[in-house]
């Protein structure tokens, strides 16, 4: 335990390091780059592009939340059961399109930026945390659910006092695997110009220069490593407190 | 008083609760009882509505339930369920404290409440009110089930086989515990068994269900002595009814002028526990005491002529 946490605290370093400071790790880069070419991208801060990254992850991710938590919810009632197929379907396929395809069928509607990506990251989310959200809702303790009917809970009661709290582990863990998708995905935003670390990583395979490839992948990378490792953080502390 | 009138369930062309009427009075405990799938459960759920009546009505206090919204109704009904069913992400004291915070008490009086009710299933408050539920033996979560039930002082309890995982000392403990619970506080209760035992223990009237059908509701003495059918002579214990019967009547009711050798009884034990001592003792007659004074003797004959049934 003690050992995890000066191993995520070096990582955290790290990544603060490569993003604000990235000059300081040329010697490590040096040998990769091509002779006599820039060793460390500076077309853009990293700092800037990473938080542009994280900023689109996270509102694409929020979206995500929202909208798969809330159709979980309803197709989870006895009134919406009959549409569990179809939403299934429809996640389903939001999930077997490439993500390069959804970016390219949504740049003639949104135009080139931040909206197709945004799109795609939040297609690409909704069906980790849907069909997490369904296991959840739908495997509630049966006895606990009756008690809170008869106890006299009113349906919206219920959902918010006791739905929602005992599912909120597996939704979680939907969340947990659908972010760090996105921040993988979000690098591909950056061939339709959204402000991304995928610019990087582009730069790089364009001018044969792996160094700034490394540098984008690694940031990518750390972020994920973190981030997930947050949430589990999260999810353990949820479950720790009731299921000793 | 509840009146249950000719209330029926049908699922799918099958009948789970076949036309029961019965009248339940005030501040008394009925036990349903009956063998797997006799519609027990079923009956009880239709009191508080969490089965829809498919015919027939229940009036509590002259008021059709079907007339008062149902989370009002409930709230006013404790439910204890099969199983328990506490809230895994609440504390004790939450879970105790669901229905008085549904009917906006202070958070005051509902901390005083849930201490108070701790305090009476025996689980030290200061222990037991921030733990969660599964930090509880089955036995301690089944009774905080049951507190939680009891907390808004609901005039009716219903209860669904409330003990079912309890060990025997534990349940008889519970079972006395309830006894006196209901007592004080003058509650209705209706508890829903398979056990005749705990049914001729603690009812003051037993309904016997067989196959979705109230085949006979009278007193435990009924039962045990005039069954109306096979099946309820069955139920009430064949060779075993002589000894119910004896465990119901407290040796007080028997008692006689007189002296006796040996270790002496409370007036408060049951006849068969009495007839117990006798038979392991060797003895035809037992001394008796009431709080510690000498009260009188009990005979093996007297007891023998109280287990006797109808001829
Ligand atoms: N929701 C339901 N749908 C269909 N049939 C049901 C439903 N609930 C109960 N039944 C049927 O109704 C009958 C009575 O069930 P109920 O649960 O009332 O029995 P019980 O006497 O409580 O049994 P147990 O002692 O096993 O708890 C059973 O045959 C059962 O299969
Ligand atoms: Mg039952």
């Amino acid at each position: 335990m003690k050992l995890a946490m000066i191993f995520r605290t070096a990582l955290v370093a790290l990544l603060l390091a490569l993003v604000i400071k990235p000059i300081w790790f040329t010697w490590a880069f040096a040998p990769l780059a091509p002779e006599k070419g820039p060793i460390i991208y500076e077309r853009a801060s990293l700092l800037s592009l990473s938080l542009s990254h994280l900023g689109l992850v996270s509102l694409a991710s929020v979206a995500a939340t929202l909208v798969a938590v809330t159709l979980a919810i309803l197709v989870t009632r006895p009134a919406g059961a009959a549409f569990l197929p179809l939403s299934r379907t429809i996640t389903n396929m939001g999930q077997t399109f490439p993500p390069v395809a959804v970016l390219a069928l949504a740049v003639p509607a949104l135009g080139f930026g931040t909206g197709p990506t945004l799109v795609a990251l939040f297609l690409y989310g909704l069906l980790p945390i849907f069909e997490n959200a369904i296991t959840g809702f739908s495997t509630l303790p049966p006895a606990t659910m009756e008690a809170a009917r008869g106890l006299g809970l009113s349906r919206w009661q219920r959902l918010i006092r006791v739905e929602i709290p005992l599912a909120l582990p597996v939704i979680l863990t939907g969340i947990r695997l659908s972010v760090v998708i996105a921040l993988g995905t979000a690098t591909i935003g950056s061939t339709v110009a959204a402000r991304t670390l995928g610019e990087v990583i582009i730069a790089g395979l364009l001018t044969h220069n792996t160094a700034y490839v490394l540098q984008g992948g690694l940031i990518v990378g750390l972020f994920a490593v973190l981030i997930y490792d947050a949430l589990v953080q999260l999810e353990a502390m949820l479950v720790n407190k009731y299921s000793a | 008083m509840i009146e249950i009138d000719k209330i029926s369930k049908t699922y799918d062309g099958v009948t789970a609760v076949d036309e029961v009427s019965m009248v339940v009075d005030t501040a008394t405990i009925t036990v349903i009882v009956g063998t797997s799938g006799s519609g027990k459960t079923t009956l009880l759920r239709m009191i508080n509505r969490l089965v829809e009546p498919s015919s027939g009505e229940v009036r509590i206090n002259g008021e059709a339930t079907h007339t008062v919204a149902k989370t009002s109704l409930r709230r006013r009904i404790g439910y204890a369920i099969q199983g328990h069913g506490l809230f895994p992400h609440y504390t004790v004291a939450r879970n105790i404290g669901t229905v008085p915070t549904l009917l906006d008490w202070s958070q005051e009086k509902i901390d005083t409440r849930v201490d108070e009710l701790l305090d009476l299933f025996s689980m030290q408050p200061d222990k037991f009110r921030d733990r969660y539920p599964a930090e509880l033996s089955g036995g301690q979560q089944q009774r905080v089930g049951v507190a939680r039930a009891l907390a808004s002082r609901p005039d009716l309890l219903l209860m669904d086989e409330p003990f079912g995982a309890l060990d025997p000392i534990i349940r008889a403990h519970a079972q006395k515990d309830l006894r006196h619970i209901q007592r004080t506080l003058g509650s209705t209760i209706m508890l829903v068994t398979h056990d005749m035992e705990e049914a001729i223990q603690l009812g003051d009237r037993v309904a016997v269900m067989d196959a979705g059908r109230l085949v006979q509701y009278g007193t435990p003495a009924e039962i045990i002595q005039q069954p109306a059918t096979e099946f309820v002579a069955k139920m009430a214990g064949g060779v075993e009814r002589p000894l119910r019967l004896l465990s119901l009547y407290p040796v007080s009711d028997i008692i006689e002028e007189g002296t006796a050798e040996g270790e002496p009884l409370d007036a408060n034990t049951c006849l068969r526990d009495a007839l117990s001592i006798c038979l392991w003792s060797g003895r035809d007659v037992l001394p008796v005491v009431n709080e510690g004074v000498p009260a009188g003797r009990v005979t093996l004959a007297a007891i023998r002529a109280r287990a006797e049934g109808p001829t």
